[in-house]
This record gives C-alpha cells, structure tokens and sequence, in this order.
C-alpha cells in the first residue's frame, strides 16, 4: 500500500478530506454552483432527477457531473487499492425506500448533511435546526443500533451487480454532454428530457471540467478515508470515536475561511440562498433524513462512494433518492424559500413513521 | 480459554465494530476472533480495538476478506 493511502486510512485522512471539501465546495459556489451549495448531494441528485424528467420543477433540472464524477473517483479508488468488491443482497427494498424518505427530508430541509455543514460555513444560521435534527435523527438511530437493529447481511454478487451503478453514471456523463431532446410534444416535435433549468438553481453551475476534477478528487479521497457526515455523529455517540468527526469540523473550518476569503460568509437567517427560515421544519426534515441515513449505514456521500466501490445495495439506496426525489417535487413535498411545501410536514411525519416500524422490526441474529 | 467467534461479514457500518465491543465486553479476558468482509470494516474493528487496549492481529482470508485476532 502507498504512503499516500497509508495517510488516507490514518486519523488524517477524513480530516484531509474533509478540509478540502470545505475548500472546493465554496470554490465551486464561487465559480457558479448555487449558493452554499458547491456540493449537495441531495439536491445535486434531485437536480438529476429533473434532468431526466422524473419531477418537472423547471427550477431545479441539471445532470449535475458531480455524482457521477464522485462514483468514478471512487470506483478508481477501489480498483488500485482492490477493495472493489461487488456485493448485494442486504434488504434492498427497505433501503430503496430509506434513500426515497432521506431524500424527501432532506429536500424539506433543502440539503443533505453535507450541505447542512455548508450552509453553516457560509453564515446560513437556519443550518442550526437542521444539523439539530440531524443530530436528533442519528441519536435516534443509534438507539436502534444498540439494541440490534440490522438490514441483514450482504453477499458476494456476479460482476454486473457492481458495474451497474459506474454504467448509469457513465449515461449520464454521456447525456450531459450530448443533451438530447428524448421526449415528443402533442405535434410530435422534439422537447425534453433532457431537461436544463434555464433559471433558479437547476441554471446555476459551475464549469464541467472543474467539477470533473473536483468530483473524481472528491471521490476518490472520500474512498480512502471512509468520509461520512452521518458516521461522523453517529460514532461519537455509539463509541466515543471522533475519526470521522474529525473530518467534519474540518471541513466547516475550511469552508468558513475559504467563504470568508471568496467574500461569502454572509451570517443571518434571512435571505440565505436556496434556504427558509421555517425552524420546525428545518429540523424535522433533517430529523428524517439523519434517522434514515443512519439506518441505512452511511450518509448520502458515503453511499455514493460505496456504490462506486462495489456495493450494489448502496446503489439501490441511491436511486431511492433519485426516485425520492421526484415524488418531493412532483407531489408537493419539497420545500422552497417561501417555506416548507404544503404536504412536506405531513410526507415528514409518515417517513419517521416508516423508519421507525424499520427500526422496531429489522433484526438478525448474528449469533456466531 | 477458547476464543469468541463472531462472524461480521456482509453486514453494514457499523454492525461489526458493535458486535466486536460486545464481544470485548462479555469476554473480558479471552481472545476474540472476528469475521469481516471489507477494508472499511477491517479498519474500524482495529481503532476500536486499539482504544480499547487490545493487541490486534490481522489476517487475510484466502477466501477474501480479514480474520482479525484481538487479545485483550
């Protein structure tokens, strides 16, 4: 193993990591990513959803290269340091449906955990209710961890359950950049999908080949260092172990000084970008979403990278919150900066709902 | 004394470093052996083991993944 992998799995590497999220992703906000949302996996992933025409907010409609890119650097990542391992088979419908509710708390919120982080490193003070809730939501979880909470086991699977996820990534790199019109109007001429937003944040990114770089450096330490927003809370509760945690605050640090330094810290409640002030709501969101992040294992970055190394169950999450994502937009559940949609607390209260009869329910004896 | 077994291969973050604490906790001064699939697990079940003071051992599997030795 390289020195510079050795570095990667020590107690530097989600520090390392988490620093130089904290650089790039005010750099991209700073190059044309939306407002303190140079990364959000949520949302990037929502944006894709719309892209493809699985909801139809003209808003938010862009094939964010970022996930893809992040699947990439990670699959690489796996394959020179052989922990590409494809495997399958760990309840894969409850984990479909936990990615769906993340998603849909998340976008109540408006942003998954990393942006959380984000939207505090560049003074957006409604970040505190949300990672409160994160916080409140992983508690929760923890709980059901202790007392032997398990989706089950996952097995060895052919080649194709592990290629399946850097293939779609690859459709979607391949769609960015040729932009097909794949659907018909009444009279039969051609419109989308593909979908681009021509304004609100779906119209606002930076470069392709800055986020290609960023996407597949992101990835690929992310891999190395196990970078997790939700491990990172998660772990210090269950064992008093603040590897992951440590990424975290590395990263807030970095990103309040690289805002501060590209004049974007801008503190307040009002007016943030892409952002509401309703407190309640911020925090049940994000209640949801850390409950169903830490039932499923790993927050929504960490899924990303794991289905990039091989696990096709992780993949399965991850498209739960593509499919997430568009019932939140189609059937008025996501959040806008007027406030929370009109059926969003209640589409909240049922996914804690669901995690809960999850949590109460899923058990494995792993008696050796 | 004969050593604990536990088998935590296949299972999701952070299943395996909870069973390993488990385990530590019942058997205090034996030799626990523990099963795991991947790397990500491999690493977490030794920081936990070294916090907990314990000597550690690593071994690949030829059938893939780590049996890891820990001695209290």
């Amino acid at each position: 193993m390289s020195r510079v992998s050795r570095f990667l799995i020590s107690r530097w590497g989600p520090i390392v990591t988490g620093a130089i999220v904290g650089i790039l992703a005010p750099m991209l906000v700073y190059l044309g990513n939306p407002g303190n949302m140079g990364i959000c996996v949520a949302c990037f992933t929502r944006d894709i959803a719309g892209a493809l025409g699985l909801h139809r907010a003209a808003v938010v409609q862009y094939l964010r290269p970022e996930i893809p890119w992040f699947i990439f650097g990670s699959l690489i990542a796996a394959l020179i340091y052989k922990e590409y391992k494809p495997r399958a088979g760990s309840a894969p419908l409850v984990r479909f449906s936990l990615g769906g509710f993340a998603m849909i708390g998340a976008l109540v919120f408006l942003g998954c955990p990393w942006r959380a982080y984000l939207r505090l490193a560049g003074g957006d003070w409604n970040a505190i209710p949300g990672i409160a809730g994160l916080v409140v939501g992983i508690v929760i979880g923890v709980q059901f961890l202790k007392s032997g909470y398990s989706l089950g086991r996952n097995r060895p699977a052919p080649a194709a359950a592990g290629w399946i996820m850097p293939a779609f990534a690859a459709a979607l790199l391949i769609l960015l950049l040729t932009a097909p019109l794949l659907g018909r109007t009444a009279e039969g001429e051609p419109t989308g999908p593909i979908f681009f937003s021509t304004t609100g944040p779906g119209a606002a990114y930076a470069p392709v080949i800055v986020s290609l770089v960023v996407g597949l450096a992101i990835g690929f330490l992310a891999q190395r260092s196990r970078f997790c927003t939700v491990g990172a809370v998660r772990d210090l509760i269950l064992v008093r172990d603040t590897y992951l945690l440590n990424g975290v605050i590395a990263l807030i640090i970095a990103g309040v000084v690289t805002n501060l330094i590209l004049g974007q810290f801008n503190p307040g409640f009002e007016g943030q970008p892409v952002s509401h002030t309703n407190a309640l709501w911020n925090f049940g969101g994000m209640v949801l979403s850390g409950l169903a992040f830490t039932l499923a294992g790993g927050c929504p970055g960490r899924q990303v990278f794991m289905s990039g190394e091989g696990d096709a169950d992780a993949g399965v999450f991850v498209l739960g919150m593509l499919v997430g994502a568009g019932f939140a937009h189609n059937l008025s559940l996501a959040s806008s900066s007027a406030g929370p949609g009109p059926y969003g607390p209640i589409a909240v209260i049922i996914g804690i709902l669901f995690c809960l009869a999850v949590g109460f329910t899923a058990r494995e004896s792993v008696a050796a | 004394m004969e050593p604990v077994h536990v088998d935590a291969t296949g299972l999701s973050c952070p299943q395996p470093v909870i069973l390993t604490r488990q385990a530590l906790k019942s058997y205090a001064t034996g030799q626990v052996v523990i099963l795991v699939d991947t790397a990500t697990s491999r690493d977490n079940v030794s920081r936990l083991a070294q916090r907990e003071g314990c000597q550690i051992e690593v071994q690949e599997r030829p059938e893939g993944g780590f049996r890891l030795v820990l001695r209290p």
